[in-house]
C-alpha cells in the first residue's frame, strides 16, 4: 500500500472543523459535526472513518435520523466490515460545509425516498473494507510480519503466530497515510455478524430524557425566538400590517417582513407568536382566492373526461380487448390533500455574520438546506455552516422544501450578530405544507368468459409533485408524464396483456410534496382495491385470482403468499370478522398485508394488521419492525382521518383538533413477517404502509358489501370503535 | 417576580402570570425537554407532573403553578432509571422522539396511579399523539415497566 496525500487532506479537515465548530465551542454540541477540540486528537482514515487514540471511532454519517434508525443502520454497515468493536463506535454527521468544499466527498445526504440504505450501502461497506485494509498494512508495517499473516476482531489486529497484536487506535495515524483502496474485498452475506443484527439505536438514550436537542430546542447565547405568518392562500402577497400596534408589546424586539411572509421577534416564542396574532396584517391572495376542495375536483373531472391524454405505459391493444371482454368492471376513485403534521413544526435557527450564515436545522437534506440558505443569504456555499440536527419527523416535509430555512436566514441577516430561532406554530404547519397531492382515477377492467383478467384501462387525473421540484435528470416530467405520480400503475406488475395507464396532469395553486410514500399512498388503493373488485367480478378469491397474473413476479408473490400463510387464509376467518389482502412494491421492497377487521353500524374495530417485506438484506431488525408498526399506524390515521380541505384558496385546516390523526386507542394487533429473500437492498421507511388502506379497504368491502371509493372514510360515516 | 417549584428546585422568573407554563419552561428556564407540539391540550407533547399530576403546560397560566411541585422530563429521574424509561429504552420505543417527552411524563403518572394498567387504562390515558406510530411500543412498554416497578 502507498502513502498519498492524506495529510494534507487531514490539516484541512481541522481547519475547516475549527470553523464549524465556531461560536459553540463551550455549548452542548447537539448531533453536530466534528467539535474542534476533537478532531484534533483523532485521525480521519478515510472521510467516512475518525478513529481517536482510544480506540474510540466516529462513523460519518451524510443521510439524517428522523427516527428511522438511519444513525444505526448505516454504522452497521461501515462497522461489518471494518470489524470494529461495535461498543466503541459513534456514528456523527458528516458536516455539510465540508461536503461541499470536499466535492461532495459523502455522496448523497438525501434522506427521503427509503434510500438511506439502499443507495449508500456498497460504498459504506467498502469503506468500511477500504479502512480495514489500511489498518492491517499500517499493523504489518508496525509488527514487521506480512499483512496476510494478520487477523482482525473488535478493533484488535492479530498476528497469531507471534502472540502479538495492535489496537485500530495505535496504527490509524500510520494507516491515514496509505492511499485508500478502491476495490476492497466485500465479506460473503453469508459471513455477516452486524448486518442483520437488531443492535439498540444509538439514538434512543437521549429520547427518553429529554436531553436529545432538536431545532426546536437550539438555545445560544442572546439568542431571540421568531414566529412567523404566511400568505394563507398559495401565492398571495403581503400588502400590509400594522407594527404600531404591537409597540410596546412585552419582550418584542423587531417585525422582518417579506413578499410573501411576516415574521415578530421576541425573547420569548410564546411573546413573538401572540405579537404576531395581535399584529393586523393584510393579505392580497392574488387569483387563487375562490379556489375550493370542490372546484379541484372537478378540475381533476376534466382529467377523467379529457379525451386523449399522455400515455405512460401500452401494452397490447386495450380497446379491443375491451369490446371482447364478457364483463367489464369500471370505478373510480379519489383520494384528498394531506399533511406531514411532524410533531415538530418546522422550525429552523440562524446567525448571520458579516459575509457567513450558520443555521441549525433537522433536515431530511443536508445539501438542499446548504442551498436554500446561500441563496437565501446571498452568500456562496463555501460560508455557509449547516448544523444537521435530529428532525423531530420528517416523513418527507424537510427535503426539497425549506421555506422556514430561508425565513431563518432572512429574520437573522436583519439582525447581524444575533441568532434568531424560528418556528412556525402548529396552525402555520398546517396551513403552509407541503401537501399529499389530491388524486382521482377512473379504472376500467376487462373479463373474459372464464374471469381472467385480459383488458385494464388507467385514467388519472393527478397533480404533478415534480411540476414544482427538480429532483435532477434522472427524474423529471417528460412528455406530459409525471414518473413518481404514475407508479404503482406504470409499473404493474400483474400480467394482464393488454394495459394502458393514461395520465391527464392537473395542476392545482396548492403546494403539492413528498409525503411519506408518495404516489404510494393512494395509488395502491386505487389498484388494490379495484383488483378485488375484479376478483368478485370474476367468481373468484382475491388471493387466489392475483396468484397467477404475479407468477412471474416471484419476490410479489412470495410476501403475497407469507401473510395469506399468516393469515391462515384457506379457511375462514375467525368468527365476526372479515378480512382483506393486498399486495404492492415499492422503493425497492415488496409488501403484502392482510388486514382483520368488524364493522358494526359504520364503527370499525381493526383487530390486526399482517405486514410482510422482502427488502432483500435485513439491515437491523428491530429498527424495520418498528417502520412497519409505524407504517401501519401511519396509513390507518389517512385511512379514517386525515384531510386537508381548501377554501378561498386556503387551506381550511388549523391544528390537530380539525385535522385528527390516530392515536393509541384504536392501534391493533399487529404482526410483522421480516422475509428477506436475499440477494438486494431495499427501502424500509415507506414500503410497510403501502398495503395496508386497501387491505383494510378490502376487508371493509367483505364486511358491508360497499366499496370505499374515496378518503378519508369518516366522509362516509364510518369512525374507530 | 414569580417563584417555582421545578424539579425540586426553587426558582424565580419575572414573567406576565398568563404566560403558558410551557414557555416559562422551554424559554425562560431552558428546560427544553418539554415540547411543543399544537398550543392547544390536543397532542399531549407539552406533558408535565403537577403536583404528581399530569398536566398539558402549553394552555396552563404559569400562575396556576405558582406553589406547586412542578416536575418535567429532566426531573423525572436522575439517570434514566424511572422504570418508565428503563422500559422505553428496552423497547426500543422513541422513533423521532419529539413526543416521547410527553409519552413518558403521562406514562409515568398513569403508573403511579395504577401499578397494573390494562390495555383499556392505558388506552384510556395515553391520548398523546406520535406522528411516528409508536404506540404498539407504547403499550408494551407501559406493561414491562409494571413488571419492572412491581
Ligand atoms: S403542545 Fe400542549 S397539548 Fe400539544
Ligand atoms: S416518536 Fe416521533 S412523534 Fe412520537
Amino acid at each position: 500500500m502507498k502513502p498519498n496525500m492524506n495529510a494534507a487532506r487531514r490539516s484541512f479537515l481541522l481547519k475547516s472543523a475549527a470553523v464549524s465548530g465556531g461560536l459553540l465551542v463551550g455549548f452542548r454540541l447537539p448531533g453536530i459535526a466534528v467539535a474542534a477540540e476533537e478532531a484534533k486528537k483523532g485521525v480521519e482514515v478515510t472521510h467516512w472513518i475518525m478513529i481517536h487514540p482510544d480506540d474510540s471511532i466516529a462513523i460519518r454519517i451524510a443521510r439524517s435520523e428522523l427516527g428511522q434508525g438511519s444513525f444505526t443502520g448505516l454504522a452497521q454497515l461501515v462497522v461489518e466490515e471494518l470489524e470494529a468493536d461495535w461498543s466503541k463506535v459513534r456514528p456523527e454527521y458528516a458536516d455539510v460545509n465540508e461536503h461541499i468544499k470536499r466535492k461532495r466527498v459523502w455522496g448523497g445526504m438525501s434522506t427521503g425516498g427509503s434510500r438511506s440504505i439502499r443507495d449508500s450501502q456498497e460504498y459504506l461497506r467498502k469503506a468500511g473494507a477500504a479502512a480495514r485494509e489500511m489498518l492491517v498494512a499500517a499493523a504489518a508495517q508496525k509488527l514487521e510480519v506480512p499483512a496476510a499473516e494478520l487477523s482482525v476482531a473488535n478493533g484488535v489486529i492479530t498476528h497469531k503466530a507471534s502472540g502479538r497484536s495492535v489496537r485500530f487506535g495505535q496504527v490509524a495515524a500510520t494507516a491515514a497515510e496509505f492511499e485508500v483502496p478502491k476495490e476492497p474485498k466485500l465479506k460473503d452475506p453469508k459471513d455477516w455478524k452486524v448486518i442483520g443484527k437488531s443492535l439498540p439505536r444509538f439514538d434512543i438514550p437521549e429520547k427518553v430524557n429529554g436531553q436529545q436537542i432538536y431545532a426546536a430546542d437550539m438555545r445560544l447565547p442572546g439568542m431571540l425566538h421568531a414566529s412567523v405568518a404566511q400568505v394563507p392562500v398559495f401565492g398571495g402577497k403581503l400588502k400590509g400590517y400594522d407594527e404600531a400596534k404591537i409597540k410596546g408589546m412585552r419582550g418584542v424586539k423587531k417585525v422582518v417582513a417579506a413578499d410573501d411572509w411576516v415574521a415578530v421577534v421576541a425573547d420569548n416564542w410564546w411573546r413573538a407568536h401572540q405579537a404576531l396574532k395581535a399584529m393586523p396584517i393584510e393579505w392580497d391572495g392574488g387569483e387563487h382566492t375562490k379556489v375550493s376542495s370542490e372546484s379541484i375536483k372537478q378540475f381533476l373531472r376534466t382529467g377523467i373526461e379529457a379525451g386523449d391524454v399522455p400515455v405512460a405505459r401500452k401494452d397490447g391493444d386495450v380497446d379491443a380487448a375491451m369490446k371482447s371482454a364478457a364483463k367489464v368492471v369500471e370505478a373510480e376513485f379519489y383520494a384528498p390533500y394531506l399533511n406531514h403534521s411532524t410533531m415538530e413544526p418546522q422550525t429552523a435557527t440562524a446567525l448571520a455574520k458579516d459575509d457567513s450564515i450558520e443555521v441549525w436545522v433537522g433536515t431530511q437534506n443536508g445539501e438542499a438546506t446548504i442551498a436554500a440558505a446561500s441563496e437565501a443569504a446571498g452568500v456562496p456555499l463555501e460560508n455557509v455552516i449547516v448544523h444537521k440536527m435530529h428532525a423531530g419527523g420528517g416523513f418527507g416535509r424537510r427535503g426539497p422544501h425549506q421555506e422556514y430555512t430561508r425565513q431563518a436566514v432572512k429574520i437573522a441577516q436583519s439582525m447581524p450578530g444575533t441568532p434568531v430561532r424560528l418556528q412556525w406554530s402548529r396552525e402555520e404547519d398546517m396551513q403552509q405544507g407541503r401537501y399529499r397531492p389530491v388524486a382521482m382515477v377512473k379504472l376500467r377492467g376487462g373479463l373474459d368468459q372464464n374471469g381472467n383478467w385480459i383488458a385494464w384501462n388507467v385514467r388519472q387525473a393527478d397533480q404533478s409533485i415534480l411540476s414544482t421540484v427538480d429532483l435532477g435528470p434522472n427524474i423529471r416530467v417528460k412528455d406530459g408524464v409525471d414518473p413518481i405520480g404514475t407508479r404503482v400503475f406504470s409499473d404493474n406488475p400483474y400480467a394482464v396483456p393488454n394495459f394502458r395507464n393514461e395520465y391527464a396532469m392537473r395542476n392545482t395553486h396548492v403546494p403539492p410534496g413528498f409525503w411519506r410514500a408518495v404516489a404510494h399512498t393512494h395509488n395502491p388503493f386505487f389498484r388494490e382495491c379495484f383488483i378485488d373488485e375484479l376478483a368478485h367480478a370474476a367468481g373468484k378469491d382475491p388471493y387466489q385470482f392475483r396468484r397467477p397474473l404475479l407468477e412471474k413476479k416471484t419476490k410479489d408473490l412470495g410476501v403475497l403468499d407469507a401473510v395469506a400463510k399468516a393469515a391462515a387464509w384457506e379457511k375462514p376467518v375467525k368468527a365476526g370478522l372479515q378480512r382483506g389482502i393486498a399486495v404492492v412494491d415499492g422503493y425497492g421492497s415488496f409488501t403484502a398485508a392482510v388486514v382483520e377487521l368488524a364493522v358494526k353500524d359504520k364503527a370499525i374495530q381493526v383487530e390486526r394488521v399482517i405486514v410482510a417485506i422482502d427488502s432483500g438484506y435485513v439491515v437491523n431488525p428491530d429498527a424495520v419492525k418498528a417502520q412497519i408498526e409505524s407504517g401501519i399506524i401511519w396509513a390507518l390515521s389517512a385511512l379514517m382521518h386525515e384531510e386537508i380541505t381548501i377554501k378561498d384558496g386556503r387551506v381550511e385546516q388549523t391544528n390537530f383538533a380539525d385535522y385528527p390523526v390516530l392515536r393509541l386507542a384504536h392501534t391493533p394487533k399487529v404482526e410483522s413477517l421480516i422475509v428477506p429473500s436475499g440477494g438486494f437492498w431495499g427501502g424500509i421507511g415507506e414500503p410497510p404502509m403501502i398495503a395496508v388502506i386497501p387491505a383494510a379497504c378490502n376487508a371493509i368491502f367483505a364486511a358491508t358489501g360497499k366499496r370505499p371509493r374515496s378518503l378519508p372514510l369518516k366522509h362516509e360515516g364510518f369512525s374507530y370503535a | 417576580m414569580a417563584t417555582f417549584n421545578v424539579n425540586a428546585k426553587e426558582v424565580k422568573v419575572d414573567v406576565e402570570p398568563e404566560m403558558p407554563l410551557l414557555w416559562v419552561l422551554r424559554d425562560e428556564l431552558g428546560l427544553t425537554g418539554t415540547k411543543y407540539g399544537c398550543g392547544i391540550s390536543v397532542c399531549g407533547a407539552c406533558t408535565v407532573h403537577i403536583d404528581g399530576e399530569p398536566v398539558r403546560s402549553c394552555v396552563l397560566p404559569n400562575s396556576a403553578a405558582v406553589g406547586k411541585k412542578i416536575t418535567t422530563i429532566e426531573g423525572l429521574s436522575q439517570d434514566s432509571s424511572h422504570p418508565i424509561q428503563k422500559a422505553w429504552v428496552q423497547l426500543q420505543v422513541p422513533q423521532c422522539g419529539y413526543c416521547q417527552s410527553g409519552m413518558i411524563m403521562a406514562a409515568a403518572a398513569l403508573l403511579k396511579s395504577k401499578k397494573q394498567p390494562t390495555d383499556a387504562d392505558i388506552e384510556e390515558a395515553m391520548t398523546n399523539i406520535c406522528r411516528c406510530g409508536t404506540y404498539v411500543r407504547v403499550r408494551d412498554a407501559i406493561h414491562a415497566a409494571a413488571k419492572l416497578a412491581a
